[in-house]
């Protein structure tokens, strides 16, 4: 033993050398992230691979004018203020919005950030005849750029957005929207490919360089405008890893630092080798959407409320490896929008056989349904075998479920065409994970019965008149406490019809060395990699 | 000779144009559009229909393989759904990284197989023939993904001794290729080169024996030829079908093996063809097919011209 750890040492130091370029090998505190994407997200702004995408390169080399407070893990994150100071709806039209910029905040290029700088960023991914417009960009911020009608800059350091309508989800959607460097672009020539290798933000870190579908150098930003935000690590390494076997071997090997998503069979190896694994609440649930129309069972509410009560939620976490916790509903329970709903989910198979028995169904006469599934996807967790664990559970109280399986972007077109649409006649139920991140995505456009897709995210075409008022309420309530309110009811609400079968929560597994020290897991879909440091 | 060595090019024309088209065709097939993967989760329709316009996916299918098909002509093999980079920029490098391993694989599968091969075909004992053939059928057989996890769990995560995943240090910059590069290279070469190593095994093996048993062999042996030289004559009638094995080997390798290179998170065309169809990037999709068909088509045309050197009796085939 005595010759063969200053080997393993050796081999370990040099093998984390290796992952920066020969020129960058110093002395330095290097953080190296083995990510699940197979690719390195747009780079320019607006981070293309959704959540994970934004997580990396998003909050990483830029601010919004609103950021997530993502300091804390014992309560979901709220937002705060970004590159905007403050910000403020005008009470007369409710469409008018204010925000007072952050003064002294310089992009990584040196050049100033100001008002003209967001209404640039604004053209970029709005305004199709503008020099600076980039589709890349605009097709990632299509959804959050939506609602937007105009903007204007009144001085140097306050910008106007007018809305189309009366929006208070408004700074939810400005939250996700990247500010990049005018000066980078002018100085690329105008060429967002040239600005892809070298672009220019007011984030912690500064992208260096990267190699597509590989890995992207980072360094820390340590004139970053929030001191208390300034990288504990000198530098970033984030490498596309997206096989998870991979990943952890990766860990073990001593080649990164901190694997995302680990899968949950190797978590007592990772445990063993001396690995922390973290944990913690965010905005996810794994569901089935269910059809509400006439043709489909789940039509009934009490065989929708049979499906919810059938699942032991309990024995699907331990095959798990206890990665999640048993859904209760849309949101997890202590979350300001979970209300007080009177229909408790949990495992009743007594209780479901009796629903059944009373919507008319019974050992001769079972329920059949068909779920749309993947066999893989963004927060999809293990699929396959969850599904069958499902199927197993409802058959026992009567309820036979067949399946539809399909790749990840197949499933996700099924979801956007919505129960109505010829593809997706006899599907009654679909398995797409869901995000409730901010109040449209998560409660008020999955319920309104007037956001049925095309319009919106309502896939089973669900019509309630209760929450629709709700829902219509909380869209335009801009006092974000009696906004939470309305929330809470509307999820309630929703619950107690059994919009959906809710079954598991992630728990957003991640794997790091024992090394790795300062990280405090959001329940975000976003994380602040600032105050973590690498021994 | 120049007029076969141009009726061979001639020929790969239309085989590219039907890949070009077959692929084109079947990544319709499946429901969802191309820009499924690039669209915000909660993309409504209206923005949809505008980003399906800005890509050019609302035009009739035959008008967008045409125009594709045009401005490929022209050397233009469009942009990235999904990173908007150039096609070519994306497929240049990951062949690169590609063909490092290819040859890597392809050099260390000759040395293992036709090595193997030579000595069991030459020789008398059973035991030297059974060997090498259960190596090759084990090469056949064992899978690259159990392989490469196998050996990545022995050499990387238990004994530490070479790298688990990726490219060393040089990353794309070859011409920076060094000793930690290489040790990141062996195992997947390693991994890759078995298939071919026990291909080329068999192939060597069964080819020699059969050479040993014509006739013109016994009349080298009862003009008195010492046995060294009877090898060479062996080995010469040998080459032209181990070449071709060879060849085709090689051009396999080159379209890059998605799950050795999705083990080692190598970047090279096996993974970037499994990221072009996980997000359906049809233009990145069908750049890159086109080019490693290119790939194959010619390094096959190639073998044939070569083996057409070595025996001209090829050629009135």
């Amino acid at each position: 033993m005595a010759f063969t750890l200053p080997r393993r040492a050796l081999l370990a130091s040099g093998a984390a050398a290796s992952l920066l370029p020969r020129a960058a090998r110093a002395e330095a505190k290097v953080l190296r992230v083995a990510m699940t994407m197979a690719d390195i997200p747009l780079t320019t702004g607006q981070p293309s691979q959704g959540g994970e995408g934004q997580r990396f390169m998003g909050v990483t080399v830029y601010d919004a004018l609103i950021n997530w407070d993502l300091s804390h893990a014992d309560i979901a994150a709220p937002l705060s203020p970004g590159l905007a100071l403050s910000w403020e709806v005008d009470a007369a039209t409710k469409t008018i919005w204010t925000f007072k910029l952050r003064p002294d905040v310089k992009f990584h290029d040196g050049s100033t950030f100001d008002a003209d700088a967001v209404v640039w960023n604004l053209d970029k991914l709005t305004k199709r005849d503008a020099p600076n417009y980039d589709q890349a960009q605009a097709t990632q911020a299509a959804t959050y750029v939506a609602s937007i009608a105009s903007y204007r800059a009144l001085d140097a350091m306050t910008v106007e957005i007018t809305s189309r309508a009366p929006d208070a989800v408004i700074p939810y959607q400005v939250s996700n929207i990247y500010m990049s460097s005018p000066a980078r672009w002018k100085e690329m020539g105008g060429d967002w490919t040239k600005v892809a290798q070298k672009p220019s933000g007011t984030g912690p870190w500064i992208l260096d360089s990267f190699t597509p579908r590989d890995r992207a150098l980072l360094h820390a930003n340590t004139g970053y405008w929030d001191p208390k935000r300034v990288p504990k690590c000198d530098r970033l390494v984030l490498k596309a890893m997206p096989d998870a076997t991979t990943r952890v071997a990766a860990l073990l090997a001593g080649e990164v630092d901190w694997v995302e998503a680990p899968p949950p069979d190797a978590v007592p190896q990772l445990k063993s080798a001396g690995m922390n694994i973290v944990t913690n609440f965010y905005p996810h649930v794994w569901p089935y959407q269910l059809s509400t129309l006439p043709s489909s069972p789940f039509h009934d509410v009490r065989v929708r409320k049979a499906a919810n009560l059938a699942i032991d939620r309990d024995g699907l976490v331990k095959l798990l490896g206890g990665l999640a916790v048993p859904a209760k509903g849309m949101v997890t329970t202590g979350h300001p929008w979970f209300g007080k709903p009177s229909f408790d989910i949990r495992y009743d198979p007594d209780e479901a056989k009796k629903l059944l028995r009373e919507a008319g169904y019974g050992p001769d006469k079972p329920v059949r349904v068909k779920f749309l599934i993947s066999t893989a996807g963004s927060g999809q967790m293990q699929p396959l075998p969850m599904n069958e664990f499902v199927q197993d559970n409802m058959k026992d109280v009567g309820i036979e479920v067949t399946f539809d399986t399909m790749d990840w972007e197949s499933l996700r077109a099924r979801r956007r065409a919505g129960c109505e649409a010829p593809e997706n006649k006899g599907a009654d139920g679909l398995n797409n994970s869901w995000s409730f991140g901010d109040p449209d995505i998560g409660v008020i456009a999955t319920s309104w019965s007037a956001l049925k897709p095309p319009r919106g995210m309502n896939w089973g075409s669900f019509s309630d008149p209760v929450a629709d008022d709700l829902a219509a309420r909380a869209k335009v309530e801009f006092d974000v406490a009696k906004q939470n309110e309305l929330l809470a009811q509307l999820h309630a609400r929703y619950v107690d019809q059994a919009m959906w079968i809710w079954v598991v929560h992630d728990l957003n597994p991640r794997a790091m060395s024992p090394k790795v020290k300062g990280f405090v897991s959001a329940r975000s879909w976003f994380q602040d990699l600032t105050p973590v440091s690498n021994a | 000779m120049y007029l076969y060595v141009l009726r061979r090019l001639l020929y790969t024309l239309p085989i590219l144009v039907g890949v070009t088209l077959i692929c084109f065709s079947f990544i319709h097939l499946a429901p969802g559009d191309p820009i499924n993967a690039v669209l915000p989760e909660n993309a409504s329709a209206d923005v949809v229909a505008q980003v399906k316009a800005a890509y050019g996916f609302d035009k009739p299918l035959p008008v967008q393989y045409l125009i594709w098909f045009a401005n490929v002509l022209t050397g233009d093999f469009g942009l990235s759904i999904m990173t908007r980079r150039p096609v070519l920029s994306e497929v240049g490098p990951a062949v690169a990284h590609t063909a490092l391993l290819a040859v890597t694989a392809i050099l260390l599968s000759f040395v293992l197989g036709a090595g193997l091969g030579l000595a069991a075909g030459m020789t008398d004992r059973r035991s030297t023939d059974r060997a090498v053939s259960t190596f090759a059928v084990f090469g056949i057989s064992v899978p690259h993904y159990w392989l490469g996890m196998i050996l990545v769990v022995i050499f990387a995560v238990k004994l530490h001794l070479l790298p688990a995943t990726g490219m060393g240090p040089s990353a794309s910059d070859l011409t920076q290729f060094g000793m930690e590069d290489f040790r990141h290279l062996l195992l997947p070469a390693i991994t890759l080169a078995m298939i071919p190593a026990g291909i080329i095994a068999r192939s060597v093996r069964a080819t020699v024996a059969e050479i040993r048993r014509q006739e013109f062999v016994q009349t080298l042996k009862g003009k008195g030829l010492k046995r060294p030289r009877i090898f060479l004559h062996v080995i010469k009638n040998a080459a032209p079908p181990t070449i071709a094995i060879m060849g085709l080997q090689f051009a396999q390798l080159l379209g890059g093996s998605i799950l050795v290179e999705t083990v080692f998170s190598w970047p090279g065309t096996g993974f970037l063809l499994n990221a072009a169809i996980t997000t359906r990037d049809l233009p990145l999709l069908q750049g890159t097919v086109i080019v490693l068909a290119s790939f194959f088509v010619l390094t096959n045309v190639a073998v044939d011209i070569f083996q057409t050197l070595l025996d001209p009796r090829v050629r009135r085939v």
